[in-house]
Parts: structure tokens; C-alpha cells; sequence
């Protein structure tokens, strides 16, 4: 019995279909502005950066981001459409176009920088790779973590960094990788390995979501760098410099002490700087292909960097996490906007 | 063959009027087509990656991968290359893939054979079994058995333990692995001697049997070689084998052989799973025997594991074979379903972590796709050259 190739012509074109999809014309801006809503990649659910309540309503810092591009670009910050992706979707759904901008606590590496046709826009969270341990093992260090089970997140660069700090000390571990981050927590909670790993700010979410939050605790070193920013595909300069200018502009203001609160008063104000964020006097947007208001939209309708940390992972929210590396260089951080001007 | 007569002349020459000519100018077309279509999908595709910035080709594979795998068959480590994982993963793959079709097979013909068992208790806890496993979707089961069975193992600590020696918690099953020792080459060459001589043993026995009418217990002679003659070489050479016992250290057990609760829990539910089918297909074998052979046999005298062994199986195997191949390229390609509980497999390591840190969706895919197709046309040969062996030689 010998089974003929019938369905060839089948498969065949099942491919086209797949592939033979055009190169995408360049203007993401025009294909938004007549679609008249963003598409954005976000994670399927944590807390402080993307989460969906039951009424499917996003909130987090990452959301923001994507609700301060389509007021600055559509004038209304709810003119977004979120997609939830894996890690290991969410590169992919960049370069086929599947979304216009990717804010999903991604790290900005060289390889994805320059080898898989994204660019990284910019950083909006600065974050460092860390370790939860359940407290009943004493632990007080991750130097102590040898022969250790530790689950892990597939796809990410936390894999790497893991596997290059125990090298590094002369430490064996045992990985245990899991696709999401809810079975990661869930191999952690029933005891399948010892540690936790994932950058911190993810962990202080998970540890959240742990049946015993207190029984769990974050080790105080941080083993890598993770700049965590927005992802467009590359080959489209207009919109990789109007995503990266709104994050300065979310910056500047606050830097400028504009809040989504005062914005309107401040359109008074006789500072310069604060009068071109505003676009009441300078470049005002024309060089983004965006009108004078682009920026004061974003402003108004999502509030500045500082708000919209408090409001997701600062002090404001139930994760309580210190602002550290992600104060304004003013304040001793590493958050800094070039000029607008 | 009894299609329309050929009306063509003698080399006339009649045009599309020539049904023959026709089909093959037809197929002809098509086959352009379609390579046609397959040069332009690949044409497109890589002008699509050009253009949006995508590196493409195989030089990753020998970059170094920098992340840890749990478990491997080969020496594998953090400075390992891309091309390593492959590897890893595809071994990995093969392990639960070969194992799971042997236990798939003892299992399903003990229940097939055990649904049409007299005993009725048999008979219904075989039905029982094949209905309960066929009807739910394997990804439940899987998810059963690592979430539900071997989640509630105990801790490192509080591990089941079988004489010191053999220990079972919720990070795996830990055993000893053998230590060889010098003089151990001795007792391999034993069991090689004594597989020869069985082999011979077997054949001459036949022979004598074809011959005199006489049979002679040779499986039970050949079986005392096997274990005998090693056994002798054994305690002859002084004993030469050691055992590494697995012990607890810091957080886990060290040493020994570790069984990741991962391969458990896909082995159990794949081979689970595919035994209800096979199960099933070796019952239809069973009775697509015609009753009349069994009796023949019986009233020739033959006592009733001769019936089945050298009457029923025989002839049920060419009714087995054909769907038995369908059901072990079902339980490779399911094996890919690792990848929801985080077993090592080719589509977690390669497909999975190696594509996300390179980027080459198109050549990781591509290649872990190829995989899947040789591997199930190996089996699929395989299977189809077994068949023709045993299938019924008209004459």
C-alpha cells in the first residue's frame, strides 16, 4: 500500500498562502491612521505591565505606553487593540505585521536589535534579572543555589543569563522550562523545582499570585541587565522615531513636572521647554508627520513616566515597587530624555 | 487495466483526440505548475526576509547556544552550539518516541488480547480501560499525570525510597547506574557466545523437528544459555560491577540515573493512550482469524499457546501490521506534545528556545519539520517491509 502524494497541490497552496504575502508598505502610520486603531503586542497576563481584568480592560505600564501612542498618533487613548503573545511569539508577530508595536517587557539585546528585523524603540523599564526561593530553604544568597531545580520561562533571555551566572560560578542547576509564566509559578508552587527566576519585577507579580505570598522570597541579587522596551519592525524610520519620541515626551513631562492633572494649566506656563512638549511653539511634531498636540494628548489622557509607574508597579499598586534604576537621571535614575527641540 | 481502447492509428497523428496523450500533457502542466508555485513561495520568502532585515541561512547552528537543558543523551553544556540542541532535542524525541511504542505494544496486546479473554472480569476491565483512555484527549492526560499523578510524589526530603537504592519524588525517579569495572568485558563476551549458541540451538532444533517429527524444548534450553553462561562469567571474573547509588545533596539527589518526572509523565500518558488503540486493532486481528482454524488446530492436537502462537498470531499480524504502523507514527508525532509540560524534546529544545534566540523561525522550522517526515517515512518502511514478509504469499 503505497500512499500517493495527492494532497501536494494542497499543501502547496496552504504555502502560498503563508508566505506569499507582500513585502508590507512602509507607512504603519498611514496603515494606522486608516485603520483607525493601534495594534499592540502585550504579555497574556502580569500584573504591573499588561493584565486584563474580567471585564477584558488592560491595564499596566507596557499598556500605557501602547494607550500614549495611539492618543499621540489616533487623538484617543482607547484607539487600541491589544494582542496578547507568548515570549516566544511576540518577535515573530512583529516582523510578519500582525502588530504595529510590540510593549511586552522585552529586553533590548543586540541579537534582536540587529538580526531579526526589529528595532527597540527605547526603554521604559529597567529591570534586572532575579531569584524567588521559597523561605523554608534558607537560602540567603543565590551563591548558595548549587545543584538547584529552577524553572524558567521559555524564550527569554533570563534562559541565557541563568545559564551564564552559574557557569560563571561553578554552580550546577537543573532547568525546568516552562512556555508561560503562570506554569512557571505553578512548578514553583508544587515544589517541582527550588527557584524561581524571571527579572525582578516580574517575580514581585508572581510572588503576588503565589497561594503564600509569604512563604516565598525575592534573593537580593540581580544577575543581569534587562532594559525593557517598545519593539517595531524595522524598516520604517517614522514610526520607530514616533513611538520613541512619545516614551521621551512621557519622560520629559515628568522631568518638566507636567501631569495629566495640570497639563492644561501648564499650556500657561512661560518655561520654554514646557511650551515645546506641548507644541505651542518649536518643532511641534511636524518631523514625527503628527500635529502640534501629539504630545500634550499623551500627556493628558495617560499622565507622565512618573504617574503611570506609580500607577502600575509604584506605590500606587499592590506590587509596591521602588522606582531604583527607573528615577529620572535628576533624581539619581537612569530615565533621561533628549531635548525637545 | 480496462480503460477505453487506444483509437489511435498506426503513428497518425490525432491531436487531443488521444486520451493517453492528453493525461500525460495534463500532468505535465500541473507538475510545472506546482514547481512553478514551490519556486516562487521560496523566492518570495526570502526576498520578504531580505527586505525586512531577517539574517537568513544555517550559520547559527554552530554558534554557541549558552542555555542548560535538562536532560540530555549526549555531552551537552551551556558552551555547546546551536547545532547541539538539535541534536539533544531529536535524541530526546527518539527516547520517549521508542520507549513509549514499546510499552504502547506490550501493553495493547495484553488488552486486546484481554478483552477477548473468557474470564469476564478480564474481558470487562480491558473494555473499561479502552474506553475510558481512547475517548480522552491526550494533552488531558498528559496534563493528568504530571499534574495530578506525580505532583503528589513527595518531596527530595521525604522521597519514597526502595531499599536505599532506588528513590521517588516529585523531581523524578533517581536509580543506580552500573559501574564497570575491568574484567566486565568478560561477561558481555559470555552473552555474546551464548546468543550465538542459542540462535544455533533454535535452528537445529527446527531442522530436527522438520526432520523426525521430534520437538525438543529449545526456547527453554536457549533461555538457560542466556542467563546461565553470563552468570558464570560473572562470578567467575570476580564479581567486576560496582553501583553509583543516588544520594541526597543540598537541594536534590546526585548520582545515579535520574527518570525527569517530565519523561514520566509524557511516557505513561503517550503509551497509555496508544494501547487503547492498538488494543482495539489487535482484537480485530484476533478475530479476523476464522474460527475454523483454531478448531482445525485443536483437533490436531495443539495445546492452546501453540494455537495462538503458531495459528492465530500469525495470520492476525497481516490484519495487525498496516493500521499498528498508523498508530506508531500517531504516538511520534504526539510525542511533540511535550513541549506543554516542559520535556526536553525536539520541538521545546530546537523549535522551541534555539528558534527564539536566533530568530530563524524559517530554517529551525524547516528543519524540525524534515525531521518529523524522515523519522515517520523510516517507520512507515520499516513497517511496509515487515508486512510484505508476513503477508500471504499467494502461490
Amino acid at each position: 500500500m503505497m500512499m500517493k502524494p495527492r494532497f501536494m497541490p494542497w499543501a502547496a497552496a496552504i504555502l502560498i498562502a503563508a508566505l506569499a504575502q507582500t513585502a508590507l508598505a512602509d507607512g504603519t502610520l498611514a496603515t494606522v491612521k486608516e485603520r483607525g486603531f493601534l495594534q499592540c503586542g502585550v504579555n497574556t497576563g502580569l500584573p504591573g505591565f499588561s493584565n486584563a481584568d474580567e471585564k477584558g480592560s488592560w491595564t499596566g505600564l507596557d499598556v500605557d505606553l501602547c494607550r500614549a501612542v495611539a492618543a499621540a498618533v489616533l487623538g484617543g487613548a482607547d484607539k487600541v487593540r491589544f494582542t496578547p503573545l507568548t515570549a516566544k511569539e511576540r518577535l515573530t508577530a512583529v516582523q510578519s505585521g500582525e502588530v504595529d508595536l510590540l510593549a511586552r517587557n522585552t529586553t533590548w539585546t543586540m541579537t534582536r536589535d540587529t538580526s531579526l528585523g526589529v528595532h527597540f524603540a527605547g526603554i521604559n523599564y529597567y529591570d534586572g534579572q532575579g531569584f524567588l526561593v521559597s523561605k523554608d530553604l534558607g537560602v540567603k544568597s543565590a551563591r548558595e543555589l548549587d545543584g538547584a531545580a529552577v524553572c524558567i520561562l521559555a524564550g527569554t533571555t533570563t534562559e541565557l543569563n541563568l545559564a551564564d551566572y552559574f557557569r560563571t560560578h561553578g554552580m550546577t542547576y537543573e532547568p525546568v522550562v516552562f512556555d508561560t509564566a503562570d506554569q512557571t509559578a505553578r512548578g514553583f508552587e508544587s515544589e517541582r523545582c527550588d527557584v524561581l527566576t524571571s527579572d525582578q519585577s516580574q517575580l514581585y507579580a508572581q510572588r503576588l499570585k503565589l497561594a503564600a505570598p509569604d512563604k516565598a522570597v525575592v534573593l537580593p541579587e540581580i544577575i543581569s541587565k534587562e532594559p525593557l522596551g517598545p519593539v517595531v519592525r524595522q524598516g520604517d524610520d517614522r514610526w520607530l522615531n514616533i513611538v520613541r519620541w512619545t516614551l521621551f515626551a512621557l519622560i520629559e513631562a515628568e522631568e518638566l513636572g507636567v501631569t495629566s492633572g495640570n497639563v492644561d494649566a501648564m499650556r500657561e506656563s512661560r518655561n520654554p521647554a514646557i511650551r515645546r512638549l506641548l507644541g505651542l511653539e518649536g518643532i511641534k511634531g511636524s518631523g514625527l508627520g503628527l500635529d502640534e498636540g501629539w504630545a500634550y494628548r499623551a500627556i493628558e489622557e495617560v499622565g507622565n513616566y512618573g504617574e503611570i509607574f506609580a500607577r502600575n508597579v509604584g506605590e500606587a499598586s499592590p506590587l509596591k515597587i521602588e522606582r531604583g534604576l527607573n528615577r529620572l537621571w535628576t533624581d539619581g535614575g537612569l530615565h533621561y530624555a533628549p531635548p525637545i527641540r | 487495466m480496462n480503460g477505453p481502447p487506444p483509437r489511435r492509428g498506426a503513428g497518425r497523428w490525432t491531436g487531443w483526440g488521444d486520451p493517453r496523450l492528453r493525461a500525460v500533457a495534463f500532468q505535465a502542466l500541473f507538475l510545472a505548475a506546482v514547481l512553478a508555485l514551490a519556486g516562487y513561495v521560496l523566492h518570495n520568502t526570502l526576498a520578504n526576509l531580505e527586505a525586512r532585515g531577517i539574517a537568513t541561512g544555517f550559520g547559527f547552528l554552530s554558534e554557541t547556544a549558552g542555555f542548560g537543558i535538562i536532560q540530555s543523551l549526549i555531552d551537552y553544556s551551556e558552551t555547546s552550539s546551536f547545532g547541539r540542541t538539535f541534536l539533544v532535542g531529536l535524541l530526546n524525541t527518539l527516547l520517549v518516541s521508542a520507549l513509549g511504542i514499546l510499552l504502547a505494544t506490550l501493553l495493547g496486546f495484553l488488552i486486546g488480547v484481554g478483552r477477548l479473554s473468557g474470564n469476564w472480569l478480564i474481558a470487562r476491565l480491558a473494555d473499561a480501560y479502552i474506553e475510558i483512555f481512547r475517548n480522552i484527549p491526550l494533552l488531558l492526560q498528559v496534563f493528568f499525570w504530571y499534574f495530578a499523578v506525580l505532583r503528589a510524589l513527595p518531596r527530595p526530603r521525604e522521597s519514597l525510597s526502595l531499599g536505599e537504592a532506588v528513590f521517588l519524588n516529585l523531581r523524578g525517579l533517581y536509580l543506580p547506574r552500573p559501574l564497570f569495572e575491568p574484567g566486565f568485558e568478560l561477561v558481555v563476551a559470555a552473552l555474546g557466545v551464548a546468543v550465538v549458541a542459542a540462535g544455533l540451538l533454535g535452528v537445529w532444533g527446527r531442522r530436527r523437528r522438520a526432520r523426525t517429527g521430534r520437538g525438543l524444548p529449545t526456547g527453554w534450553i536457549g533461555l538457560a544459555l542466556l542467563i546461565g553462561l553470563p552468570t558464570i562469567a560473572f562470578l567467575l571474573a570476580g564479581a567486576p560491577l560496582g553501583w553509583e547509588r543516588p544520594a541526597l545533596a543540598g537541594f536534590n539527589f546526585r548520582g545515579g540515573i535520574t527518570l525527569i518526572p517530565e519523561l514520566m509523565a509524557l511516557l505513561l500518558a503517550l503509551s497509555i493512550y496508544t494501547a487503547a488503540f492498538i488494543a482495539e486493532i489487535v482484537r480485530a486481528g484476533i478475530l479476523s482469524v476464522a474460527k475454523g482454524q483454531t478448531e482445525a488446530a485443536a483437533a490436531l492436537g495443539l495445546r492452546h499457546g501453540q494455537i495462538l502462537r503458531l495459528v492465530v498470531i500469525p495470520q492476525a499480524l497481516r490484519v495487525i501490521i498496516p493500521p499498528l504502523t498508523s498508530q506508531y507514527l500517531n504516538l511520534l508525532k504526539n510525542s511533540s506534545l511535550a513541549t506543554a509540560i516542559g520535556y526536553p524534546d525536539l520541538v521545546n529544545v530546537f523549535a522551541g528556545t534555539t528558534l527564539n534566540q536566533t530568530g530563524q523561525a524559517v530554517e529551525v522550522i524547516a528543519m524540525t519539520m524534515a525531521v518529523y517526515l524522515t523519522i515517520s517515512l523510516a517507520i512507515s518502511f520499516a513497517m511496509n517491509w515487515y508486512n510484505a514478509r508476513i503477508a500471504l504469499t499467494e502461490r
